[in-house]
């Protein structure tokens, strides 16, 4: 196992390019350009991937180990928090061949009660912080509310960057303001949401990516969820070559989130042919690779009943939560 | 004493300069009454070749000339013609015993010719061109491009003739060589000092006089001539034989017409079209 | 962003997931379509087999001069009595009705397709026959609007084409040769290639289908004797091949001497340039696609990769990376990237041709892929260190065979791309806009693809310079080449 030391930046090569505002624009605008027509069309060559039977079995339950079961509503209470954890913990009460979700994903106020109900169960807490969804508050703001969410025994800190000190090419308050918050998560993951919905291109979606790795998230992360577009294939493929890319440089690997209107099985096991034909298969992996959803799980698990009974199953027979 | 007159040698034309035939070899050509009128230059296969290599080294920089320019350069071609069409009226007459009404209309025809070519040579894009409305997000155009090094065996006319079928091909921003007129082929070699004293650029046009039967095999089979145009080819079995020949580098051939060809008529567009290849170009439409 | 695991996690392996061939049925024997009826030929039959497993799919009968001869009696026919008559907005029904069906019987086409040539379902379902429907469709349209295709107010068609076409396409490139001729008013005897006859004997069945006259369509089926029949029949107006330019030359020469107008769209070696500001992930995709679609049987693939020296190594590392997840097997696999070469004979060419590559100093690479022990198969194969000089830079392997050269200023890749005697197809990569319109100036190609390649459509003119054929198809240049007008 290749281990790095705990260092803040992605690593020691890159320092010239964060030096200076200038230099980290220099360096993200050097690389290469995306193509937005090739692209998509990559993306949606990938999407026609038939995967049946065994491989079917496979990429579900892979797929359900890779679930941030998410909910950010307003309208969260403790009782809705506490549900979806034990739905994280026991997704088909009826099968216990089940895997567990990842982990569940909500607001810092109820990181304590996620963090309660799932124990020592292995599925753990992210909280989103950073003033999330918009990201429009001061610095102190956002580093209170992220060492709150942690000190509340968040495991996974999922922040916004400053889309727009990015859109306007502020790149180095960007990426000092993700070096900040890494600080204030201690142990925790950081995944650095870049609500790739508002950066327009994909050409911003990978120089975000690259100001991600370099100021050192452990994931990257499309979208908030609340904002239209979220994720879609090709956002998350560009995401996918980033980290390869920066892998083949670095030796580092960096996770991957797609968050937002994933909703199908099917959806689901096109994201996971890209995991595996784009960035490769170490990154199919619950530590590598998550799915930032909600309803996909009540789909993921009736596809599972239908595979394992052979008939089509309905929602009456999953739990809402 | 009368003065004794100046007469002219009438040579090669080729890479701009006017060279003698390297087989040092002439032919006798004589006016319409069989008298003496001089003595052409008899081209021999190497001069075929020289034609060939001044043709393609023109062809970079005649074919990236802006096609307004290529049309004043055809369009002063004219001008310098109407300036010596005394010359041509003189030569016409002499050499194929045409009244002077005739010879004064071909020379008008040539003149007008030049006239009308030079005007297409920066609309004929827009006529044959195309934006295609591929079913996806791509700009997607069809220009044309001048083919290449054309050879050409020129109808009889050594001045209209030559003409109609010279200027659509330099028009497009091809290159060429001729084989002028066997039995009339002076004509052509004054007007290809109408064409040094142009402003077309050297090797351009390159005109050889001398046998069709000699001289065409070797244009036909060249592998770096890119078209054949077959106009003035009046035997069939020579035609065949050159088509035939000129498969081995899939030449453009443009067959000889099926009968007399009335110059004086306005053409079609088709010369123009013959020497074009179409480009398509693909692009991305994104952000 | 603390570990790098040791090793994969358990492989995402893919499971079969085969189209079922159930939808096809396939006859023991197939006689010749002519005249609208399908006939015993009068010459000897052969057989047709699958590339993926060499199993006989069918019989089938190989016309002579006898069965041309009567094949272009009932074009003539067909064309002086019938189709030639035939208001073109009539006609248009016809060929809208056509394109109608193929796309209602398209699943059962394209599994034909794969079956007998051995192209990959998602290729046949996604590309061959998709583009077939559209080619009807876009020329239906044209039938009763010839006289606004700027050829006068009246162009008249030709008459007889007699049309022979090739093995990496059969169905698409029957639509390229059926739909603008008869859309035009001609009448048609085509030859579909030897080893790839069925689709085209079905699409004879969909004729019926759609009660087009008989004699509009004949399809005789044979080797090169059946083809030189045609190509020489005296009362053929139109030739129109779609080979090799060996083939090509053949043609053009058999035609000296005579009325007939040509089409020729033969061989290619098409560059796909790659500069150092290229967008590098689709440059990768492009080059992917440009020589291992269809097995790299393709007349425009980009089989010279010249990739800019400053940028060689990464695009090189990426390419043999995405080549290790190109999948080769099964046509009717779903997951099939690359099917089976189409014959024995094309394989031992591409085999030979790979290792004049190596004895020639050429560095060979495959990524590691099991073959099934049935048919013709060949790994996607990538060379690097090649010149100008070698073979495989050179001549068209026509295979999945990718040949690297690199260059280091524009100008060099343009004089590396223009250096050969085809002039089919060329690729371009860079951000750079001026230089992509630079670029496109300057390449001597009949096809130029800026950022993608491989991209094809009833309205985009397509063909050669060089000695890579004349005349176009599709677009407006494809119909004038079957009609006679005044430009």
């Amino acid at each position: 196992m290749t281990t790095t030391s705990a260092s803040t930046s992605g690593a020691g090569v890159f320092d010239d390019i964060t030096a200076s505002d200038s230099s980290l624009r220099r360096f993200l605008h050097g690389l290469p350009g995306v193509d937005q027509v090739g692209a998509e069309a990559r993306a949606a060559s990938l999407g026609t991937r038939s995967i049946k039977t065994t491989a079917k079995a496979f990429a579900i339950d892979l797929a359900i180990r890779m679930v941030d079961l998410t909910t950010l509503e307003g309208q969260d209470t403790h009782g809705k928090v506490r549900a979806l954890a034990s739905k994280a913990m026991h997704p088909d009460p009826a099968d216990p061949t089940c895997p567990m979700t990842a982990a569940v994903c909500v607001y810092p106020d109820m990181v304590a009660t996620a963090k309660q109900t799932l124990g020592s169960s292995g599925v753990k807490v992210a909280a989103v912080a950073t003033a999330f969804p918009s990201g429009r508050a001061a610095l102190d703001i956002k580093l209170a509310d992220t060492r709150d969410a942690v000190e509340a025994g968040a495991d996974e800190i999922d922040m916004v960057i400053d889309r727009g000190a990015f859109l306007s090419g502020r790149y180095l308050e960007v990426y000092e303001e993700i070096v900040a918050v890494k600080e204030a998560c201690g142990d925790a993951h950081l995944k650095i949401i870049f609500e790739t919905g508002e950066l327009q291109t994909y050409d911003n979606v990978r120089r975000a990516s690259w100001l991600g790795m370099l100021a050192g998230g452990h994931f990257i992360k499309t979208s908030t969820g609340k904002v239209q577009p979220a994720a879609t294939p090709p956002v998350t493929m560009i995401m996918l070559e980033a980290v390869r890319d920066f892998r083949e440089q670095t030796g580092q690997m960096v996770g991957v989130k797609p968050a937002g209107g994933i909703k199908t099985t099917k959806d689901a096991i096109k994201y996971l042919v890209m995991v595996n034909e784009v960035a490769g298969p170490d990154w199919l992996d619950p530590d590598w690779f998550r799915f930032g959803a909600s309803t996909l799980l009540n789909d993921l698990l009736m596809q599972r009943t239908k595979m394992a009974t052979g008939r089509y199953s309905g929602p009456d027979y999953f739990t809402l939560d | 004493m009368a003065r004794i007159d100046v007469k002219k040698t009438y040579k090669l034309y080729i890479g701009g300069q006017f060279p003698r035939s390297e087989s040092g070899r002439s032919y006798v050509v004589n006016d319409a009454k069989g008298n003496l009128m001089a003595n052409a230059a008899q081209a021999s296969r190497k001069d075929a070749r020289d034609a060939v290599t001044a043709a393609r080294a023109a062809f970079g920089g005649w074919s990236s000339r802006t096609a307004y320019n290529r049309s004043q350069v055809v369009y002063r071609i004219a001008e310098v013609l109407e300036g010596r069409r005394d010359q041509f009226v003189a030569e016409l007459r002499t050499s194929e015993g045409v009244t002077s009404a005739r010879a004064n209309a071909a020379v008008d025809a040539a003149i007008d010719r030049l006239v009308w070519y030079a005007g297409w040579a920066d609309k004929i894009t827009q006529v044959v061109s195309s934006a295609n409305p591929v079913a996806g997000p791509y700009f997607n155009i069809s220009t044309p491009e001048p083919t290449g090094v054309v050879a050409v065996v020129a109808p009889t006319g050594p001045l209209l003739g030559l003409v109609s079928v010279v200027a659509p091909i330099i028009t497009t921003g091809n290159t060429c060589v001729v084989i002028a007129s066997e039995a009339h082929p002076l004509t052509s070699i004054t007007l290809g000092e109408v064409m040094a004293t142009s402003d077309l650029p050297g090797g351009v046009v390159n005109v050889l006089t001398g046998s069709v039967a000699e001289i065409a095999p070797w244009l036909a089979s060249h592998m770096d001539v890119n078209g054949i145009d077959l106009t003035g080819v009046t035997d069939p079995e020579l035609a065949t034989s050159l088509e035939v020949a000129a498969a081995d580098n899939l030449k453009r051939v443009r067959r000889a017409p099926d009968g007399e060809v009335d110059w004086l008529q306005t053409p079609g567009t088709d010369r123009l079209t013959d020497w074009l290849e179409t480009k398509t170009v693909w692009h991305p439409i994104g952000i | 962003m603390v570990k790098v695991p040791e090793r994969a996690t358990p492989f995402f392996e893919y499971a079969p997931a085969p189209e079922s061939r159930s939808i096809v049925d396939i006859k023991a024997s197939y006689g010749l379509f002519i005249d609208g009826e399908f006939v015993d030929g009068h010459g000897k039959s052969f057989k047709t087999i699958s590339p993926s497993s060499e199993e006989v799919l069918a019989e089938v009968a190989e016309a002579d001069e006898s069965d041309v001869d009567l094949a272009v009696k009932a074009a003539r026919r067909a064309y002086s009595r019938t189709w030639g008559r035939m208001p073109g907005s009539e006609r248009a029904k016809y060929l809208y009705r056509i394109a109608r069906i193929i796309q209602e019987r398209g699943r059962e086409l394209a599994v034909l397709e794969s079956i007998d040539n051995g192209k990959p379902i998602k290729e046949s379902r996604d590309v061959d026959v998709p583009v077939v429907a559209a080619h009807f469709f876009y020329y239906a349209g044209w039938a009763d609007k010839l006289s606004y295709a700027g050829l006068g107010p009246d162009p008249k068609a030709l008459g007889v084409a007699g049309q022979v076409i090739p093995w990496n396409f059969p169905l698409l490139m029957l639509a390229w040769k059926i739909a603008p001729a008869l859309a035009a008013g001609n009448t048609v005897v085509l030859k579909p290639a030897e080893t790839t006859p069925l689709t085209a004997l079905l699409f004879a069945e969909i004729c019926q289908q759609a009660d087009l006259p008989p004699g509009v369509v004949n399809i005789v089926t044979g080797a090169g004797a059946t083809g030189q029949a045609i190509v020489a029949h005296p009362d053929v107006d139109k030739v129109a091949f779609t080979g090799s330019t060996d083939v090509g030359k053949a043609i053009a020469r058999a035609v000296a001497g005579t009325k007939k107008k040509v089409t020729l769209e033969l061989g290619g070696k098409a560059a796909n340039i790659v500069f150092d500001d290229a967008p590098v992930d689709q440059a990768v995709e492009g080059i992917v696609n440009g020589i291992f679609f269809n097995q790299g049987h393709v007349c425009c693939a980009g089989s010279r990769l010249l990739v800019q020296e400053s940028v060689a190594d990464e695009v090189l590392e990426k390419l043999k990376r995405r080549m290790s997840t190109l999948r080769v097997g099964d046509p009717l696999d779903k997951n099939t990237d690359i099917g089976a070469i189409n014959s024995a004979e094309q394989l031992a060419k591409i085999r030979e041709l790979s290792e004049i590559g190596e004895s020639e100093g050429g560095e060979r690479w495959s990524p590691p892929c099991e073959l099934p022990s049935n048919g013709f198969w060949f790994p996607p194969t990538l060379f690097t260190g090649v010149t100008q000089a070698h073979r495989i830079a050179r001549e068209e392997i026509f295979g999945p065979v990718l040949s690297t050269l690199t260059f280091r200023t524009p100008k060099e890749a343009v004089e590396k791309a223009n250096n050969t005697p085809y002039g089919l197809s060329a690729g371009v990569w860079t951000d750079k806009g001026s230089r992509i319109l630079w670029m496109a100036n300057q390449l001597r190609a009949g096809v130029v693809w800026a950022n993608t390649f491989n991209k094809f459509d009833p309205t985009s003119p397509f063909g050669g310079y060089k000695e890579s054929g004349f005349g176009r198809e599709g677009g407006l240049p494809g119909l004038a080449a079957y009609l006679e007008g005044d430009r």
